[in-house]
């Protein structure tokens, strides 16, 4: 039918091929990779690209692969014992599957946040400075300014700074869920995993944390499994709809909530099914 | 199970409420210009009045798809469905509008012979319900195919307005007495040739409804 008139302007195509995008550079490089837990194929011929200082929105029914292609990027999968996986992730232009690759040294560099706030049972202080004592830093000074530095970025910081020693489990979830978001960042990752991160929080936490990923992608690329639409709609640029292990469709995430291209995205995301 | 059933639902007492609204305005249309053949005051008075109940159409479905936005914060082409609607229904709403504007010609005339057979604007009249209601369909079944020939029919309103106008033109050199009618029956070819170009408009958002991009049909 498109051969009946032309398209009144591109301006609308332009908005949705912005060459800023495409200019950034990759994070992360999948390529065909397939992941089979014991003889269930799980994640079939994903080729998808991660951006830097991108938000990247994965969506898609439960059991669709999403929350395990997530794990696989940083390795946490292979702690099913029965994986299995072929094809490539590239970090930053390296196999992370390269027997050579040490997966503490990638961990270093991608960080994860979970769907259920986890602190550890200890104090706010603690938590944030776990990760760093593991790295070796002892000096109390410069552990002192990672603390002030990661609550600040998670945006904590203002509610806890006068009870720094409390115990982390005296925090709301809204709280809690920053918290880990700032025990992340005091390792300085490259890369934050988000595995539906806001799922277990209320609408006001959701909008705070919404928020603060929008200021953490100016310094990280983050990735988002979500199953709020319009939250991924809200807050990503790109958005890979998954479906049975697929990725089905993978575009800016404009284009993705006002005209995708594939029917079942479509049907997706406007809750036809799902 | 089906999801979003009540949604769906919703969406088609939308759509019933805009079909209403273009039936409205096809009914007040024909009624105007049989008002103006028949120099009919009374109908003429009578389509003036009906038109509240185009308004009240008009503001209703526009509650309605602001409510179903807020309530079912639709995407893509759901969300297309009722931004189309608010802009279809205000093309219908001015073509309604102009159906007022044909009864008060209407009675501006009065009960003076007209300086000429209103043929052509009868013709033009019977074209721009053909486009209105073809164009309904169009909407309703999502058909482009309709949606194109409705617009591709624009070009007779406006060949006709053109005639017409010259004509009148015409007469208003020989007979300058007249020219008080004259402008009002050129008023009402101009009535009819923007309603035309309203139906267009229709045509135009059927288009960015199914394929979500904007398209010129008035070429």
């Amino acid at each position: 039918m498109s051969t009946l008139v032309a398209p009144k302007k591109e301006a609308a195509d332009s908005i949705f091929n912005d060459k800023n995008l495409h200019a950034k550079n990759k994070v992360y490089q999948t390529k065909e990779l397939n992941l089979w837990y014991g003889s269930n194929h799980a994640l079939k011929q994903i080729n998808l690209d991660i951006y830097e200082n991108e938000v990247t929105a994965i969506i898609g029914p439960s059991g669709c692969g999403k929350s395990t292609y997530i794990k696989a990027l940083n390795r946490m999968i292979e702690m099913v014992p029965s994986v299995k996986t072929s094809g490539e992730i590239q970090y930053r232009g390296r196999n992370i599957f390269d027997k050579r690759y040490g997966v503490e040294e990638l961990r270093t560099k991608v960080g994860m946040v979970f769907q259920k706030p986890n602190p550890f049972p200890k104090s706010i202080y603690e938590n944030v400075v776990y990760g760093p004592r593991i790295h070796g830093i002892r000096d109390k000074k410069v552990l002192n300014q990672i603390v002030e530095k990661s609550l600040k970025g998670a945006a904590l910081w203002d509610e806890v700074k006068d009870r720094l020693q409390d115990n982390a489990y005296g925090l709301s979830g809204g709280q809690q869920q920053r918290l880990c978001i700032a025990r992340c960042l005091a390792i300085e990752p490259d890369v934050i995993l988000m595995d539906e991160p806001t799922s277990a929080l209320d609408p006001i936490s959701t909008l705070k944390v919404e928020e603060l990923v929008q200021i953490l992608k100016k310094e990280y690329s983050i990735i988002i499994v979500t199953h709020n639409m319009q939250q991924a709609a809200r807050i990503s640029d790109r958005t890979a709809f998954f479906l049975n292990g697929e990725v089905v469709e993978f575009a800016e995430t404009d284009k993705i909530f006002s005209n995708p291209t594939d029917k079942r995205t479509e049907d997706y995301i406007t809750g036809r099914f799902g | 199970m089906p999801v979003r059933e009540k949604f769906d639902e919703e969406l088609a007492v939308l759509r019933g409420k805009l079909l209403d609204l273009g039936h409205f305005a096809e009914n007040a249309l024909s009624l105007s210009i049989q008002a103006l053949e028949n120099h009919d005051i009374e109908l003429a008075l009578e389509i003036m009045e009906n038109d509240t109940k185009a308004n009240i159409l008009y503001e209703e479905i526009n509650d309605y798809a602001i409510l179903l936005i807020a309530k079912q914060q639709p995407v893509a082409i759901d969300l297309r469905r009722i931004i189309v609607a608010i802009k279809i229904a205000t093309d219908i709403e001015r073509i309604a509008d102009f159906a007022v504007n044909i009864a008060k010609s209407t009675i501006r005339i009065g009960k003076e012979d007209h300086v000429k057979p209103i043929v052509h604007i009868k013709q033009m009249h019977a074209i721009c319900l053909t486009m209105l209601n073809d164009s309904l369909s169009a909407f309703n079944e999502e058909d482009l195919k309709k949606a194109k020939a409705v617009a591709d029919m624009d070009d007779e309103v406006d060949d006709l307005y053109g005639q017409t106008i010259v004509d009148l033109l015409r007469i208003s050199g020989e007979q300058s007495e007249r020219i008080p009618q004259i402008t009002q029956l050129s008023f009402v070819c101009r009535y009819l040739e923007r309603a035309a170009d309203h139906v267009t408009n229709i045509s135009e958002h059927i288009f960015y409804l199914v394929k979500g991009k904007q398209f010129d049909l008035n070429d």
